[in-house]
């Protein structure tokens, strides 16, 4: 039985992955959960210096979901590389950093200062909705997309994922746009944007007023975008919105997703992303799947 | 260890209206100190976020928790009965340094749903033989914990309606009976914290004040729970720290609040 599967050449042992932002750098999950079963690890989006993010409440629960606002704090690349890339190296999984920037040359920087490390890929965040200027414009934009992808693969000597935004009219187009660009590969779906308000204090629940909405409320949305998506490029879909269980990855990969990244269920179970694997296993043993590359696409 | 795990309710009962008692058995008691908290999981599947709950006591083999009723999680979790399971995540946070309050007197303040982790701390206090005097902020007199206080070290009562004890805050009640130590611990709401902060600064008291935000991973991952901090913070390199982590008990000198 083969779990295998490649993206743009990088080899993921199955196709597994935690989604960006949930899962720390790995290094806070690393006592729950064992990151050598991962076919890959997403980073938290890391920026060319430190961010301090939004201020609080950054998160809120919504039914079967939550909102966040996080506003992409992060130390900056060079704490990033120095502590958790470090940290990463130890286990045997692959390295996708997730990139975020206010402008083009902000991302080229990071992923400059990333092509002689070890990271197995870029995943480029040009779809969050949380941080004012710059980074949802990347990716609501079909021209802006095709620029900024382009821009970013003159300069990486790693493949390239465009993590798309689902907060647009045609998720096709968008998809295009960055295969277009010269992607590797696109991610979707990013947070849709969500709003609570506390009817009792007649108050937003979040600083921020809106936020990225996630979790297993979410799916049907991203699986649709997902089997748009991956119908409408050539270049592998990495699926992820809403995912909490094998059979969850399943409708993704069944869509058109060649991999899947596990993102807010890593909050309700540390574990998730193991139950997963686990789950896809079990699930091709009694179809007699031989090869999980035969399941991507195949739904009819 | 922090980890994910099931959990046995052996007891749980309403000790106040809209304050519940829950006693668990669980192989993570061993781990817990005071000013820790953990995670309960609601197990409605539209609630996907633990929610954290201070530890009020701890043995070898059970923790217990007391909490209020504030929303539809807590109020799901009120329903859970004795021998039911519940999963928890745990334990979580920093909890208070003992070793830094040796040799020192110490005023350990709670109000509201912040008395239940002054408890847990008042027990490992008397078991240091640290000084201790407990001060209980309540809004009237419906009172919970009290007797237990008092077996555990000298204790007052506040409530901002007069009908028990001092009429006011934890603060009225230190005054108004003269109260001295060299160091305060406090949980309570945001302006209580914020009044105490004042008060350490200005009596020149140390102050180990234990905050509240929104969680989402309880973990340290997602960066949502943070408090601004005076100086950078080791972990984040900007003016914010993880409260799940690096909290949710801090010197009140190194958080902006
Ligand atoms: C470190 C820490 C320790 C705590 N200890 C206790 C305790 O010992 N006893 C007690 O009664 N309460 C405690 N709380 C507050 C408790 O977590 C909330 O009252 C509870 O999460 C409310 O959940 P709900 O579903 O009933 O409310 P809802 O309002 O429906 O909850 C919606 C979401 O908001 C979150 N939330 C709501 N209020 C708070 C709050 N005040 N702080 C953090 N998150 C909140 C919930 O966790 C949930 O994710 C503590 C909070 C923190 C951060
Ligand atoms: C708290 C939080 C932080 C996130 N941070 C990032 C980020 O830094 N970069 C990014 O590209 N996506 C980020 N995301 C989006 C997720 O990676 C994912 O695309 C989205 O949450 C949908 O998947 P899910 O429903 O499984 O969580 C974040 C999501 C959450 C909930
Ligand atoms: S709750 Fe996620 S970092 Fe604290």
């Amino acid at each position: 039985m083969k779990l295998s599967v490649n993206i743009a050449g990088v080899e993921l042992k199955n196709p597994v992955m935690t989604a960006s932002g949930t899962f720390g750098s790995g290094m806070e999950y690393a006592e729950m959960a064992d990151l050598n079963r991962l076919g890959a690890i997403v980073t938290k989006g890391v920026a060319n210096v430190a961010w301090e993010g939004n201020p609080t409440p950054r998160v809120a629960e919504v039914y079967g979901g939550m909102l966040n606002a996080i506003g992409l704090q992060n130390p900056g690349v060079d704490v990033f590389m120095e502590r958790d890339l470090k940290f990463l190296e130890a286990y045997d999984t692959k390295v996708i950093v997730n990139v975020c920037g206010h402008t083009v040359e902000e991302y080229c920087e990071v992923v400059e200062k990333l092509n002689d490390t070890k990271v197995s890929m870029y995943e480029i965040n040009v779809s969050c909705p949380n941080v004012k200027a710059g980074a949802l414009a990347f990716g609501q934009d079909a021209g802006v997309l095709e620029a900024t992808t382009k821009a970013i693969k003159a300069v990486a000597k790693k493949p390239v994922i465009m993590k798309l935004s689902p907060n647009v009219t045609s998720i096709k187009d968008m998809a295009l746009a960055a295969e277009a660009g010269g992607a590797d590969a696109i991610s979707l779906i990013n947070t849709l944007i969500g709003m609570k308000i506390d009817i009792n204090r007649k108050k937003f629940v979040l600083a921020n007023r809106t936020g990225g909405f996630s979790g297993p409320a979410v799916k049907p949305v991203a699986v649709r975008m997902v089997y748009e998506a991956s119908h409408a490029v050539k270049i592998p879909v990495i699926g992820m919105g809403g995912i909490s269980n094998a059979e969850d990855a399943l409708e993704f990969i069944l869509a058109g997703a060649t991999a899947v990244s596990v993102g807010t269920a890593n909050f309700t179970d540390p574990e998730a992303s193991m139950k997963v694997i686990d789950g896809i296993e079990a699930y091709m043993v009694k179809y007699g799947t031989e090869d999980i590359r035969s399941l991507i696409g195949a739904v009819s | 260890m922090k980890r994910k795990t099931e959990a046995l309710i052996k007891e749980h009962k309403e000790i106040s209206e809209g304050i519940f008692s829950l006693v668990l058995e669980t192989e993570l008691a061993k781990e817990a100190c005071p000013g820790q908290f953990a995670g309960v999981y609601p197990k409605d599947g539209s609630r996907i976020l633990m929610r954290p709950i201070s530890i009020c006591d701890a043995d070898e083999s059970s923790l217990r928790m007391v909490y209020r009723v504030a929303g539809g999680g807590t109020k799901e979790i009120s329903g859970y009965k004795s021998g039911e399971t519940v999963e928890i995540l745990g334990m979580l946070g920093n909890g208070y340094d003992l070793e830094a309050l040796k040799g020192k007197r110490v005023l350990s303040l709670g109000g509201g749903i912040g008395i239940p982790p002054m408890l847990y701390l008042a027990k490992a206090l008397k078991m240091a033989g640290i000084e201790n005097t407990a001060v209980l902020g309540y809004a009237d007199n419906k009172t919970f914990l009290k007797e237990e206080f008092e077996e555990q070290c000298g204790t007052y009562v506040a409530s901002m309606d007069g009908s028990a004890g001092t009429k006011g805050t934890v603060l009225d009640a230190i005054k108004e009976n003269g109260l001295e130590a060299e160091v305060i611990c406090a949980c309570g709401p945001m302006p209580m914290l914020k009044a105490v902060k004042e008060y350490a600064q200005e009596k020149g008291m140390e102050a180990y004040i234990s905050l509240e935000e929104r969680m989402a991973c309880g973990v340290g991952a997602c960066l949502g729970c943070v408090t601004k901090t005076v100086k950078k913070d080791e972990h984040t390199h900007v003016n914010n720290t993880r409260i799940c982590v690096e909290g949710p008990v801090f010197d009140a000198k190194e958080v902006c609040i």
